[in-house]
C-alpha cells in the first residue's frame, strides 16, 4: 500500500462516523481491474485502494445517493463532474464530503491490453512512471505515458478544483509527454466521407447495450431515455449503424456544454468504440461559441441552460 | 465410430472460404481492438487465441430479427377501410459457426429448452437452429475469468458441438460428433487422422489437469431462492452496478427480447431485438407500474434466473456456462462468481441461524 493510500484511509476513518457512505475504489477480479467500494464500516475501509489503475469516475453514483451524507474520493477530473452536478442541482454541496487526491494519470486498460498484444494478464504493478505487466507469456514493462486515458494527456487539473480534505503525498509532475494521436485528431484530418465511413465501421459492432449512457454521470434520464421509450416511439430499434449512430448523436447533443470529458462513456463501452470523440467535438464548439468549459465553476450557469437575446460570438443579426 | 481429421492451421482460412459458398460462416475476428463473431472474410483474419467479447449466440438469436413485414392500404371510397398485408420472413440459409468455445456451444442448448421445447416452439429459432452447424474449439487454457468447470462444463466439453477441434502443434484434430459434423469433415482440405485421436484425447486430458480444484455452483437453486425476499442482500450486491446491460448482451445464455413495430409511412416491419433484465424498462408495465423498480430487484433476477429459476425448470441445468464475459466486460468489474458465492454463504448462514 502506498503512503498516499494510507493517508487517504486515515482521513476517511476520521470522517466516517459523520457519513452514511464513502465512495472509493478497491481492486477488481485481477490487478488490472478496479471496482467501486462503498465504505460504511472500518472493515470496508481496509479494502480501499487508490492509484493509477483505479480509473472509474465515482461521481456517477452521487445523484442516486441524493439526500444522504456521502463522502467521495476525487481526482481533478472527477471534481469537474461534481461541479457540473452541483450546477445542475442534482446534488447538494452540504451533503458531500470530498476527499481530494492529486493524480498523475489513470491507466487505459485497453491501451495496456494492446501493448501486451492481447496476452492474458496475470498481474500488474504500477511503479511511478512505468507499469510492469505479467501475462501468460512473460513480462512487459510499459511506459506510463504510453498507456494513459486520453483525457490525461490534456488534463489541466491534476488537483481537484473543489475538495474538503486533500491528500498531498505525490509530488510527481504530470507524467504525459507527447500525447499519442487521439480519435478526435484522427477525425479532424478526415474528409466528411471518410468520417462517415469511420463511424459506420465502428457502429457496426455496437450492441446497443447503453453502457456508454449508463456510465455517464451526466446522463440523468437513463430510466426514461428517448432511446427506449415505446410511446412516443422516437428511435427505430433496428441494429443498423445508422440507428446506433443516431443514439450517439443524441447522447452527444444532450451533454453538449455539460460533458466534462471524463471519458466514462468510452471506458464503459464493451466493444471499444471511441464514442468520446463526438462529445469532445461538440465541447470544442461550445468553447469557441461561449468561451465555456463544463465543470470549472460551481457558480456559473452552463450556456445551454440560459437564454441571451444576443450571444457575443453568434452574430445572427449581423449576418442578416 | 466417429471420424477424425487433421486441419493444418494454415488451411483454416481456405477451408472456411470453401464453406462460404454453401454457408454463412461466422468466425471470431478482430473488429477494431475487440474480438467478435462476424461474417468470415479472409481480409479480417480469424482470432483463435482470444475468447471473443461477443458470444456466438447471434447465429441463433440475432440482435435484430424481422418477424414479418407489413403494408397497410386504405380504400379510396368511404367507408375507407384499412387492409393490412403481412409478409412472413422466416430465416433461410445455412449458418456455420466456426471457433465457438465449449461454453458457447453448451449455451445454445440452454436456448433449445426454451425456444424449441415441449411448451413452445419458436419458428424463427428452430429454422435457424436446424440450419446451424457448430464447430467448437477446445480451449487450451482458462482465462482468469473463466469458470466453466464450476457450472457443469469444462474447457474441452463437446456438448452441443457438431465438430470438436483439439489444438495440437501446427494444427487441430477435428472430430465429428454428429451427422452434420461428419458431412463437414468430408472436405478434401483435411488429412485422415484417426491415428491422432489418442493424441487429441491426451491433449484434452492435459488441459483438464490444469483446471483448478474449486467449489461448484451446481445444486444451489433452493438455497438461492431462500434469499429472494432479503432485499438488503441484493441492494448491497448490486450497489456498484450501472444497470447498463452489457453483461446480458454479451452473455451466451441470455435470450430475452423486445418486440417493436418500425413503421415508415404505410409499411414497416415487426422486429425482435435483444432486451435485458438489467434495464429498468424491462418489466415496466403499461400502467406505469414497475415490479422491479431498483437495480437490486434486477440483479436478483439476473442471478436468480441463471442459478435458481432456470435450473429448477430444466433438470438442474444452470443457465450460466461460466464464460466470464460478463465479468471481463463489465464497466465496474462486477464479478458474478463472488455474488453467487456470497449468496450461498448468506443463505447457509440464515439457515443455520434458523436452526439455532
Ligand atoms: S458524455 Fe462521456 S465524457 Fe462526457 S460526461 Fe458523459 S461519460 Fe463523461
Ligand atoms: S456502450 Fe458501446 S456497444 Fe454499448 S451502446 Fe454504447 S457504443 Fe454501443
Ligand atoms: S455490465 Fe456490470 S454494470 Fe452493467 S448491468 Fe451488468 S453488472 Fe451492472
Ligand atoms: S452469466 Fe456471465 S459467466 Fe455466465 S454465461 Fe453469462 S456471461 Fe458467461
Ligand atoms: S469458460 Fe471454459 S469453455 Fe469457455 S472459454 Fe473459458 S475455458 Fe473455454
Amino acid at each position: 500500500m502506498t503512503q498516499h493510500t494510507q493517508e487517504l484511509r486515515k482521513l476517511i476513518a476520521q470522517e466516517l462516523p459523520n457519513l452514511d457512505v464513502v465512495l472509493a475504489w478497491t481492486h477488481g477480479h485481477n490487478s488490472l481491474t478496479s471496482t467501486p467500494l462503498f465504505i460504511t464500516t472500518q472493515e470496508d475501509l481496509e479494502k480501499l485502494d487508490s492509484g493509477p489503475m483505479h480509473v472509474q469516475n465515482l461521481a456517477a453514483y452521487l445523484p442516486s445517493l441524493k439526500g444522504r451524507k456521502v463522502g467521495i474520493v476525487t481526482r481533478g477530473c472527477d471534481s469537474r463532474t461534481i461541479i457540473e452536478l452541483l450546477q445542475e442541482k442534482l446534488i447538494e454541496r452540504k451533503n458531500i464530503t470530498i476527499f481530494g487526491i492529486s493524480c498523475s494519470g489513470a491507466v487505459n486498460i485497453r491501451a495496456v491490453r494492446r501493448a501486451v498484444n492481447g496476452e492474458s494478464v496475470r498481474s500488474v504493478q504500477a511503479d511511478g512512471d512505468s507499469i510492469t505487466v505479467t501475462t501468460n507469456h512473460g513480462t512487459h514493462t510499459l511506459r506510463m505515458q504510453d498507456v494513459l486515458m486520453d483525457k490525461c494527456y490534456t488534463c489541466t487539473n491534476q488537483t481537484p478544483i473543489i475538495h474538503d480534505h486533500m491528500v498531498i503525498a505525490q509530488t510527481a509532475d504530470h507524467v504525459p509527454g507527447d500525447a499519442p494521436q487521439t480519435t478526435l485528431d484522427a477525425l479532424d484530418s478526415m474528409e466528411p466521407g471518410e468520417r462517415f465511413a469511420f463511424w459506420e465501421e465502428h457502429m457496426d459492432r455496437c450492441i446497443r447495450c447503453y453502457a456508454c449512457r449508463n456510465a455517464c454521470p451526466l446522463c440523468v434520464c437513463k430510466d426514461s431515455c428517448v432511446a427506449q421509450s415505446r410511446d412516443p416511439h422516437w428511435l427505430d430499434q433496428s441494429d443498423t449503424p445508422r440507428e446506433k449512430l443516431m443514439f450517439q448523436a443524441i447522447h452527444a447533443l444532450h451533454s453538449a456544454g455539460r460533458c466534462t470529458e471524463c471519458g466514462e462513456c468510452e471506458r464503459a463501452c464493451p466493444m471499444g468504440i471511441p464514442v468520446l470523440a463526438m462529445k469532445q467535438a461538440l465541447n470544442r464548439r461550445i468553447k469557441h461559441l461561449f468561451d465555456y468549459q463544463a465543470g470549472m465553476d460551481a457558480q456559473s450557469t452552463p450556456p445551454l441552460f440560459m437564454f441571451r437575446q444576443q450571444e457575443e460570438n453568434i452574430k445572427e443579426r449581423d449576418a442578416r | 465410430m466417429t471420424t477424425a481429421r487433421f486441419l493444418k492451421a494454415r488451411d483454416i482460412a481456405p477451408w472456411l472460404e470453401e464453406l462460404s459458398t454453401a454457408y454463412t460462416v461466422l468466425a471470431p475476428a478482430r473488429h477494431g481492438d475487440t474480438v467478435v463473431f462476424r461474417d468470415f472474410n479472409p481480409a479480417n483474419g480469424i482470432d483463435m487465441e482470444h475468447l471473443s467479447a461477443t458470444p456466438a449466440k447471434k447465429a441463433l438469436l440475432p440482435p435484430c430479427e424481422t418477424l414479418f413485414e407489413y403494408k397497410t392500404t386504405k380504400t379510396e371510397e368511404p367507408p375507407y377501410k384499412t387492409a393490412i398485408e403481412l409478409h412472413p420472413t422466416l430465416p433461410e440459409g445455412k449458418v456455420l459457426v466456426f471457433g465457438a468455445r465449449p461454453c458457447d456451444a453448451r449455451a445454445m442448448q440452454i436456448f433449445d429448452r426454451v425456444y424449441d421445447g415441449n411448451q413452445a416452439r419458436d419458428p424463427y429459432y428452430t429454422a435457424r437452429r436446424n440450419n446451424a452447424t457448430i464447430v467448437t474449439l477446445a480451449c487450451d487454457h482458462q482465462e482468469e475469468t473463466c469458470f466453466c468447470d464450476r457450472v457443469g462444463g469444462s474447457p474441452v466439453d463437446a456438448t452441443g458441438s457438431d465438430v470438436l477441434l483439439t489444438p495440437l502443434k501446427a494444427g487441430y484434430v477435428a472430430e465429428a460428433l454428429t451427422d452434420k459434423g461428419e458431412t463437414l469433415l468430408n472436405s478434401t482440405t483435411f488429412m485422415k487422422a484417426d491415428g491422432l485421436k489418442q493424441e487429441a484425447l491426451n491433449a484434452r486430458h492435459k488441459m483438464l489437469e490444469q483446471v483448478p480444484d474449486r467449489s461448484s455452483f451446481l445444486d444451489m437453486e433452493r438455497n438461492l431462492l431462500s434469499l429472494f425476499s432479503d432485499l438488503g442482500f441484493w441492494d448491497k450486491t448490486a450497489q456498484a452496478c450501472l444497470s447498463c446491460g452489457a453483461c446480458t448482451y454479451l452473455c451466451p445464455t441470455c435470450y430475452c427480447f423486445n418486440i417493436t413495430d418500425e413503421s415508415h409511412g404505410d409499411s414497416g416491419k415487426r422486429i425482435r431485438t435483444w432486451d435485458n433484465c438489467m434495464s429498468s424498462q424491462f418489466t415496466l408495465e403499461g400502467s406505469g407500474h414497475n415490479p422491479r423498480p431498483t437495480k437490486a430487484h434486477r440483479m436478483r433476477n439476473r442471478i436468480g434466473h441463471k442459478f435458481s429459476y432456470y435450473p429448477q425448470l430444466h433438470d438442474k441445468t444452470l443457465a450460466c456456462v461460466g464464460c466470464g464475459r460478463c465479468i471481463s466486460n463489465c464497466p465496474v468489474s462486477f464479478d458474478i462468481r463472488n455474488a453467487v458465492a456470497c449468496a450461498i454463504q448468506q443463505a447457509d448462514a440464515a439457515r443455520e441461524h434458523a436452526h439455532d
